[in-house]
């Protein structure tokens, strides 16, 4: 059992927990430049609890990128429907923040005024926000650098910039489109455990999408890993390794059968498609 | 020390383009006075310089005529070319219009275009920044249109996840983005006016350093002609660095960091 008590514990919480998010058999498809028509995901259905860390893995092409367009609202699915907190998505919903795999900052801004992007774009008040900025700021660790311009922070505080982007306006839920890829192995062990710390703090329902099995699962609550062609869900399983969890984690022996279990579905999916 | 050695390398490749041009300008003289060449076919420098001195008093009003045709051309290129480069990102339908006539307007020799205007606007300083403007309009509109449509996609997803207004998007996102980009169309542009005011003095002027090289050519005052287009070259330099000059103020970020070591 989990060491901490907390909501967090989803997975293994009853149906009658009430999801965050909803997908009901979701499919989107893509028109080519040729007309041909790509199936990015196949009827989906899923569940996601307040609170919960998910992790999505799966091969590249495999429509994870597409399943937060969908959930992020930018993106309507072309059959079935996504709904968040029961009320159907059909249009942007403030309650989500993004992460992209590159940080994405406006170059002209500071640290600060990066962050305060999204409440500028809401037509929120900026003052009432800046002592949250801070707070922020001092959350990842990137005091001192609030004036600073993007091109002067290495990858990994940028992102934590964009992390701190996505968080300013409190959003209940947070995707994360493989938010590490572009960083150096040792910056995105550093990312793992400061993501980890941050969601203890901030609790959040987070949807993050990695390529990394060990990073799938030493991050996640629950793993749920994809396919490609089309994207469709093969295997979700629950997490349930104590926390807090460190690097250490990884060499638990359950923690080596869960990467197992995640590894044995996606090269399974593979053999059958060659 | 890296860094002073670096300051002292660039100083010295100065001197020496400097020391090059001076050579070169000795040689000149040296060359006109051995070789007896007719100053009507190629005035020594000393001669040149002269007989700039000699019309200083007329020169500033000569000056000034040009580079107010180019100036005002040029902001004539930007406040019809970037709202254009608006329009054309914005809406499909015009880009399918607006694209093939400005390539077929870009493809007309503007020199050919520049009678036309004497016609239309007549002679004087309006029809001369019109001339330069139509000559300086092309890469405005081009780059504004390619920056503001460079802005990263996920940048628009993330202004989309938030529902911004369409408003807010193109003047906090898509337009500063586009800034660096307009600024090395204004480089090319502003060349480009120099050009195109020049062609509107040959073609109907009383004033400005066009006028006087056309006259003087006709007079066979060769070294004139070369005092005018040390200065029109200089008026160039001047332009040019000065578009670098709000570039460098308006967007500092663009440029590369000062410990950057560029070649």
């Amino acid at each position: 059992m989990h060491g901490t008590p907390r909501p967090a514990d989803a997975p293994h919480a009853g149906p009658s927990a009430a999801p965050l998010i909803s997908l009901r058999g979701v499919t989107k498809r893509f028109a080519t430049r040729s007309g041909d028509e790509v199936l990015a995901l196949k009827e989906v259905t899923l569940d996601i609890p307040p609170d919960q860390f998910v992790t999505l893995v799966g091969p590249s092409g495999c429509g994870k990128s597409t399943l937060l367009k969908l959930v992020g609202g930018i993106a309507a699915p072309s059959d079935g429907e996504v709904r968040l907190d029961g009320r159907r998505l059909d249009r942007p919903s403030r309650d989500v923040g993004m992460v992209f795999q590159r940080p994405v900052l406006l170059p002209w801004r500071s640290v600060l005024d990066n962050i305060l992007f999204p409440i500028q774009m809401l037509g929120w008040p900026k003052a009432e926000y800046l002592d949250e900025t801070h707070r922020l700021i001092e959350l990842v660790g990137l005091r001192g650098f609030e004036k600073a311009l993007p091109k002067e922070l290495s990858g990994g505080m940028q992102q934590r910039v964009s992390i701190c982007r996505a968080l300013i306006y409190n959003p209940r839920l947070l995707l994360m489109d493989e938010p590490f890829g572009a960083l150096d192995a040792m910056t995105r062990e550093d990312m793992s455990i400061e993501v980890m710390r941050i969601w203890t703090e901030r609790r959040k329902t987070v949807v993050f999408v990695t390529h990394s099995i060990n990073e799938a699962v030493l991050l996640a609550d629950r793993v749920i890993v994809m396919t490609a062609r089309p994207g469709r869900v093969v295997l979700d399983i629950p997490v349930d390794l104590p926390r807090p969890r460190s690097l250490a984690t990884e060499f638990l022996p359950r923690f080596r059968e869960h990467a197992e279990t995640i590894r044995r579905a996606i090269y399974a999916e593979r053999r059958k498609t060659p | 020390m890296r860094k002073i050695t670096g300051m002292s390398l660039a100083r010295l490749e100065s001197l020496q383009a400097g020391a090059a041009i001076l050579a070169l300008v000795l040689l000149w003289e040296i060359l006109c006075a051995t070789l007896k060449i007719q100053p009507w076919l190629l005035p020594p420098p000393s001669r040149i310089i002269r007989d700039t001195w000699e019309i200083r008093a007329v020169l500033p009003m000569h000056f000034l005529a040009t580079l107010w045709a180019v100036v005002g051309g040029f902001f004539m290129a930007i406040a019809a070319g970037v709202p254009l480069a608006v329009a054309v990102v914005y809406s499909p339908l015009l880009r399918r219009i607006i694209y093939p006539l400005l390539l077929m307007l870009q493809s007309v020799p503007k020199v050919a275009i520049a009678p036309l205007m004497l016609i239309w606007v007549g002679y004087g300083m309006v029809s001369n920044m019109i001339i330069a403007a139509t000559v300086a309009f092309f890469p405005i509109v081009i780059n504004t249109a390619t920056g503001l449509e460079a802005v990263d996609p996920e940048l628009l997803d993330l202004t989309s996840s938030l529902d911004a207004a369409k408003i807010d998007i193109f003047l906090r996102v898509r337009l500063p983005w586009a800034l660096p980009y307009l600024f090395s169309g204004l480089k090319v542009a502003v060349t480009l006016a120099l050009i195109g005011a020049v062609v509107a003095e040959f073609i109907g002027a009383d004033k400005g350093l066009g006028y006087l090289v056309l006259t003087s050519s006709s007079n066979m005052k060769t070294s004139i002609m070369f005092g005018m287009l040390v200065l029109l070259s200089a008026m160039g330099i001047l332009c040019f660095y000065a578009v670098e000059l709000a570039e460098r103020l308006l967007c500092p970020w663009y440029l590369p960091a000062p410990t950057d070591a560029g070649p």
